[in-house]
């Protein structure tokens, strides 16, 4: 295979890289997925808006800033992140910069969860790694995933085993420190047959700075399981944040996500469910609230791999200022997949004459005895709703920013960890100038 | 309940309105004095509704003449907010769904700032919880409906049970109720009614927007106006709402020429 990188940003990226030298590895698999991934990377580039799927969203300033790979972070002071965490008991897992940080982590559990770190492999989790790792996020015609693939310095896998309910919830923090370098980070989530888990992934900001986070999860939730995901972004107001979600659903499994773009300059978040069993069901909720110049990009994928599927999903974009979002919502359902039961909803409010919106819902439907549906709006604030607040005594802008709150709580309120919730309203509050 | 000597709460004179160039209304006339219940019938788009919002003052109805007093100020110049402020209230036909503000929340709010306005105190959560339960027993409400998101969900007897829960709340000086008896049950049409009537006193006035005698059978008006074609064509006591009832509106005009042939 030819060694020549045409897309030189990402030869550069390669090329310091290679400098660094292999990390050491307990499980080969892992030497060799790198390997493909880096050979693939040669024949790949970044997009541009050019590619039908990055129209809406140029990440060429990406490549003013030769972000190089974090090295060892040095560990902050354990007080200074405890605001991050949450009341609950949890199972807490802590990045810095990409890199697992088992000083900072803490699992509040009887043991039945099983964590490794993706440098020290053992037993369970090292096969649930060879099945799963690199299977269900797809490498081959993603960029951001390759180089993911084959620069994560760290990761980790977390393995619920079958028929185990876990009653608290896994909180995996990405902190950035806000230093000039890109994050890697990987987590592998395998729920066997009837485990039940719920995940929290947030990405958080230790200071303001210029980063980017190249993120990639797989979820692979089993037979009858059931995974309740919950995804906040609140990056730096400058920062680059690409992330793939990949989502295994096995038969007569469950997968909820819920899903807040918050933080970042520019942020672009692919999300791919395949409902692979007869009766599989996923309900993937999502809302980016940006302002200023911010950019969000959805794109999600669900596909309807089997008969019986059930999918719900409802996105809603608040856009104020001269921030821009993109929703990309597509839905396939496959020739076999008869009795697909799917319903999209994707809402849209523009705050500002500048505030701009791209919506593109699809189904593809080459099944013929299926339910599906699918709806998009955008607009203002609704005038009856305002009216109705106005009569009450609320002044005008008490009642649009009641109304733009009411909007995103909609789906705040399906985040079940009770102080995220109310961490996540109080922003929202903040946001909307109500508090 | 009629006194010549209490004050006039609302003077409309030769009030004209239009919604999108369209003109609705086209001069009605009406006094209402504290402590009286006043009824406006009429048939659809005889232009009840719309009188009704266009005292709430909702921003799609343009006054374009005529008089528009409360309380001797005008109201013309005054946001909903300000109206609503001074004391006027409408109990919506259609009540609007707002999910993701819980129903509590929403009443302490619009509680509040409207105590606020008038100088008296504002309750913190806790407070005001025991204090919309106590008025929630009025209307033989759930206090589950506390904690849904505001009308969402409620049934059509569940939202005008929820309007009239503002209104025990809001204490208004001018209670307008739009329909309020449409799509209620007999035994919601009741506990509805009781509600109101019990929320009715010397102080303050009611104007019940009606199609149908039915209301009127638990909320008694001092008077009934019928309204056709924008304007009030017809006003008397209790008795002409049964009248219409056995009748019909076209009785009126029938009705008119023979009271209009006599000396």
């Amino acid at each position: 295979m030819s060694t020549v990188i045409w897309d030189d940003y990402l030869e550069k990226l390669i090329e310091s890289w290679r400098k660094e030298g292999e990390p050491s590895r307990t499980v080969s698999y892992l030497n060799r997925l790198r390997a493909n991934a880096l050979s693939r990377i040669e024949s790949l580039r970044l997009p541009t808006i050019r590619d039908e799927e990055w129209r809406f969203t140029d990440i060429s300033s990406l490549r003013n800033t030769l972000f190089p790979r974090a090295s060892t972070a040095s560990l902050p002071g354990l007080d200074s992140q405890k605001s991050t965490f949450l009341d609950e008991p949890t199972c807490r897992l802590v990045f810095v910069d990409g890199q697992y940080m088992p000083g900072l982590s803490g699992l509040t559990d009887d043991g039945s969860i099983i964590v490794c770190s993706l440098s020290e492999l053992t037993g369970i989790c090292a096969s649930k790694t060879e099945q799963y790792l690199g299977q269900l996020a797809d490498f081959q015609d993603d960029v951001f995933v390759a180089l993911n693939t084959a620069l994560m310095h760290d990761g980790i896998c977390i393995v619920i085993p079958a028929n185990v309910s876990i009653t608290v919830p896994v909180h995996i923090l990405y902190i950035t420190s806000g230093k000039e370098v890109a994050a890697y980070p990987r987590c592998l989530l395998v729920a066997e047959s009837e485990a039940e888990v719920t995940i929290v992934e947030e990405y958080v900001a230790w200071q303001e700075g210029v980063s980017l986070t190249n993120a990639v999860t797989e979820i692979y939730v089993g037979e009858s399981a059931r995974v309740n995901h919950i995804r906040v972004q609140r990056e730096a107001s400058q920062a680059f944040h690409i992330a793939n979600n990949s989502t295994f659903v096995a038969k007569t499994a469950h997968y909820d996500s819920v899903n807040l773009a918050l933080g970042a300059r520019i942020s672009r978040f692919d999300q791919k469910i395949t409902l692979a069993g007869e009766g599989a069901e996923c309900q993937i909720d999502g809302l980016a609230l940006i302002a200023d110049r911010q950019l969000a990009d959805t794109h999600t994928f669900i596909d309807h791999a089997s008969p019986h599927g059930r999918s719900r999903q409802l996105h809603k974009c608040i856009v104020d200022e001269s921030a821009h979002g993109v929703f990309s919502g597509e839905i396939m359902v496959r020739p076999h997949s008869q009795q697909t039961d799917a319903r999209q909803l994707n809402h849209n409010l523009l705050l500002s004459e500048k505030a701009r919106m791209d919506t593109k819902p699809q189904l593809e439907i080459f099944a013929d005895d299926v339910k599906c549906a699918h709806g998009a709006t955008v607009g203002q604030l609704d005038k009856e709703s305002l009216f109705y607040l106005q009569s009450r005594g609320f002044a005008e802008e008490v009642a649009r920013n009641l109304l733009t709150y009411a909007f995103g709580g909609e789906i705040i309120n399906r985040v079940i960890v009770a102080s995220l919730r109310q961490r996540l309203e109080e922003y929202i509050l903040v946001r909307t100038r109500i508090s | 309940m009629i006194n010549a000597n209490s004050k006039i709460l609302l003077e409309v004179h030769d009030l004209h309105a239009t919604v999108s160039g369209a003109e609705i209304l086209k001069g009605v006339d009406i006094t209402v004095r504290s402590g009286e219940i006043h009824a406006i019938m009429g048939l659809n788009g005889s232009g009840k509704s719309t009188f009704a919002k266009v005292l709430a003052g909702h921003p799609s109805y343009e006054v374009t003449r005529g008089t528009l007093l409360f309380d001797g100020q005008d109201l013309s110049a005054l946001a909903p907010e300000e109206r609503a402020r001074a004391g006027i209230f409408l109990a919506f036909q259609y009540p609007v769904e707002i999910p993701g503000v819980a129903n509590n929340q929403f009443l302490r709010l619009a509680y509040n700032t409207v105590q606020g306005q008038r100088g008296e105190e504002e309750l913190d959560p806790l407070e005001f919880d025991d204090f919309v339960r106590e008025k929630m027993k009025l209307l033989k409400m759930n206090p589950d409906f506390l904690d849904r998101s505001v009308n969402e969900g409620f049934s059509g007897g569940e939202k005008k049970r929820n309007e009239i829960l503002q209104m025990a709340l809001l204490e208004p000086r001018l209670a307008l109720l739009d329909e309020t008896d449409s799509g209620l049950d007999i035994d919601a049409l009741r506990i509805v009614a009781n509600g109101v009537n019990q929320l009715s006193n010397k102080d303050n006035a009611l104007i019940l927007v009606t199609h149908y005698q039915r209301l009127l059978d638990y909320i008694v008006p001092d008077y009934v106006h019928v309204m056709e074609a924008g304007r009030i064509i017809r006003t008397s006591g209790k008795e002409l709402a049964q009248a219409l009832e056995t009748h019909g509106y076209d009785w009126i005009h029938t009705n008119e020429q023979i009271t209009g042939a006599l000396p």
